[in-house]
């Protein structure tokens, strides 16, 4: 879909380590029994459609977006835990969009995804020790009851729970919401994935613990050469911690960059508004906030062309039937900024 | 003269295994006319409680001493009697994540002239135009009446439970965590509701969220709570810029911003419980700047500056500090 097809160059040096092409992820219109009875012919809604994004080893990129934009169906793409109906996935070279399920397990272990809320995906009756080993359970690289003992606290020690005597036979419920967040990716870590898929990690802990979080993802990437994609709808989060942004509108990327750039010098219309509307720490920092109209519309209704075009502040008639794609925008500083706007490519600063 | 004012707020929990919480421990605040106080801490820190104590909703088991005034006529003292002329007409709350609480099986028009009908404000087809007029106000068309909650999306609901709130023309909005739970875009959307409200027609507003730069965007003032206590309170933009609480310092050291060149860290460790005595300042454990006084004495909220209150020793010139720590800074 995309016509730009090599991959951006990274801040960091390290090789590909996830590819995707092109990634359409489609679900079932629900038809009420009438329209069944009737025969009439089931609908798809795309709720990713023609993503391209790649992730670098050791690299961090933040998928933002407002809820329906499809950065959650991407990752489960990505993990194959739904199935693209188009496009490709490749991880560390390898296409993984048509493997069996049984091919794939091998893969799985590579990919881990860490979840919004540590008070769900912990199981309130497991304890620490339990949590972390259930991975190498599963798929059957138990060893000796030593070895997995070290590896349980080596992996707690990664994530900052030291001494491990201390966590490791407690129950979720005696530990509080970072703590229980910092459990749950140490029994991420415990099968050595090279990439890692963090949706929200932090929007359900407190202001005070999410920092720790957050700098604790950022050292197991630059440690190790782990890839991770962060999910997330903070703008501000993105801005310090990822090294590129991908922002997310209607199952598209509109605008993809490095964070630095994508945040100082935005050149979608929807990245402009969105940056205008983060509140600011600094009371005196009181912006404007250019508020869109309305909601991010239903996908099952398409708007034609430019899909942002029935809300975009600064639409013109063309953008009805244009759909434009991600091009280097020419009011960006290089090569690796894009943006899917037909007025940015055309007039650069605007 | 403020239109509601809490006096010395204390709220205590009988714990169903025994021991009492004392979940807010003598705060103290006041808002105006067409004011914008906001209300910010971790979770647990007695925000919700303090709100729920204004507006006389908490359970049986919570007992809560003080003084709550609107107008200057005493509310809490004379219990349930005396609060519930004052419920919805005066004080009204939305509540946390209330735009999951309407009722799925009742128009939200019927849900918004509930409270009218309860309180006689008005009634028949003239609460039904209210009602209309009320989700014109909120930004929804009066035909919204006629439908259902599910027919609406999050941030509609959201408008919905301010409307319903606003039913009984009351003169202070609480509003715990209105926004929690939404889009960046609607979010804005509403912050900018609740904005016109206090301007418009002179609401007070009460914004309890954990976080803190919604605070200081829409807020005038703010009260930093921390262990059931007020922490520091002032103008948003002292409390930004010449914090005198190292906990008000530290949340805001914890908040990125935009820039993403300040570095931001956490605080560590955990707020205290408090369900057993906290002997010295509640914050010390986690402080980068306690000394050893703090181990011994809780600090009292002391006035720092114009309408600036902070409760931490490192601002009473009488005590001691140590120099090195100082001068490391």
């Amino acid at each position: 879909m995309s016509d730009v097809v090599t991959a951006p160059p990274s801040t960091h040096g390290g090789t590909l380590l996830l590819d995707v092409r092109d990634l359409v992820v489609q679900y079932p219109v629900r038809r009420g029994l009438t329209a069944a009875l009737r025969r009439e012919p089931r609908t798809t809604v795309s709720a990713v459609d023609g993503v391209s994004l790649s992730v670098r080893h050791g690299e961090m990129l933040a998928l933002i977006g407002e809820s329906g934009c499809g950065k959650t169906s991407t990752a489960q793409a990505i993990l194959r835990m739904v199935d693209a109906a188009s496009g490709t996935i490749e991880v560390d070279g390898r296409e993984i969009t048509h493997l069996t399920s049984k091919e794939l397990r091998p893969v799985r272990r590579t990919m881990q995804m860490v979840y919004q809320d540590p008070y769900e995906s912990l199981d309130p009756r497991f304890r620490v020790r339990r949590a972390i080993e259930e991975p190498l359970v599963i798929h059957g690289m138990t060893g000796s009851s030593e070895e997995r003992e070290r590896r349980i606290v080596e992996a707690l020690e990664r994530v900052e729970l030291s001494p491990a005597d201390l966590f490791i036979d407690r129950y979720p419920h005696e530990l509080s919401g970072g703590q229980r967040q910092r459990v749950a990716i140490a029994a991420s870590l415990m099968l050595d994935p090279k990439l890692l898929l963090a949706d929200e990690p932090v929007s359900m802990l407190d202001v005070s613990v999410r920092a720790g979080i957050l700098t604790l993802l950022d050292r197991l990437r630059r440690d190790g050469d782990m890839g991770i994609v962060m999910i997330t709808h903070d703008l501000s989060t993105a801005a310090h911690f990822a090294d590129r942004i991908a922002v997310m509108y209607l199952g598209r990327i509109v605008e993809e960059g490095p964070a630095h750039e994508v945040v100082r010098n935005p050149q979608h219309p929807y990245t402009k508004a969105l940056m205008s509307v983060v509140p600011k720490p600094d009371p005196r920092d009181r912006t404007v906030p250019q508020i869109l109209r309305g909601e991010t519309p239903n996908p099952i209704d398409m708007p034609t062309g430019c899909r942002f075009h029935p809300r975009c502040p600064v639409a013109e008639d063309r953008c009805k039937v244009t759909d434009p794609q991600l091009h280097t925008a020419r009011g960006a500083q290089g090569q690796a900024h894009r943006a899917a706007c037909v007025l940015g490519i055309e007039r650069g600063e605007r | 003269m403020s239109v509601l004012e809490a006096n010395d707020l204390n709220v205590w929990f009988d714990l169903p295994h025994g021991g009492r919480l004392h979940a807010v421990q003598g705060v103290s605040f006041n808002v105006k006319e067409g004011e914008r106080l906001g209300l910010v801490g971790e979770s647990g820190c007695g925000k919700t409680t303090a709100l729920l104590a204004l507006m006389g909703l908490l359970p049986p088991s919570a007992e809560v001493a003080g003084s709550v005034t609107v107008n200057g006529e005493e509310i809490l003292a004379g219990g349930e009697d005396a609060m519930r002329p004052h419920r919805w007409t005066d004080v009204a709350m939305v509540f946390q994540g209330a735009m999951n609480a309407l009722n799925p099986v009742k128009t939200v028009g019927s849900q918004i002239e509930e409270p009218m009908k309860f309180h006689d404000t008005s009634s028949g087809a003239a609460a039904e135009k209210e009602a209309g007029d009320l989700l014109e106000l909120v930004g929804l068309p009066a035909s919204a009446a006629t439908r259902y909650p599910h027919e609406f999306s999050g941030g509609m609901r959201q408008r919905a439970a301010i409307a319903m709130a606003l039913a009984c023309n009351p003169k202070v909005l609480l509003a715990d965590e209105p926004t929690t739970a939404l889009d960046v875009m609607v979010q804005a959307q509403i912050l900018q509701l609740l904005l016109s409200l206090t301007r418009d027609l002179g609401l007070a507003l009460v914004l309890v969220t954990h976080d803190l730069p919604l605070v200081t965007q829409v807020c005038e003032r703010a009260i930093v709570m921390y262990a059931g206590r007020v922490a520091e309170s002032g103008a948003v933009d002292t409390l930004f810029h010449d914090p005198r609480h190292p906990y008000t310092r530290l949340l805001f050291a914890a908040t990125p911003d935009l820039s993403g060149e300040r570095d931001v860290a956490s605080i560590p460790g955990a707020p205290p419980r408090l369900d057993r005595p906290i002997l010295g300042c509640p914050f010390e454990p986690r402080c980068d700047r306690a000394f050893d006084h703090c181990k011994v004495e809780t600090p009292s909220l002391l006035e720092v500056g114009a309408a600036h209150r902070a409760a931490c020793h490192l601002n009473d010139g009488s005590l001691e500090r140590p120099s090195d720590r100082e001068a490391a800074r």
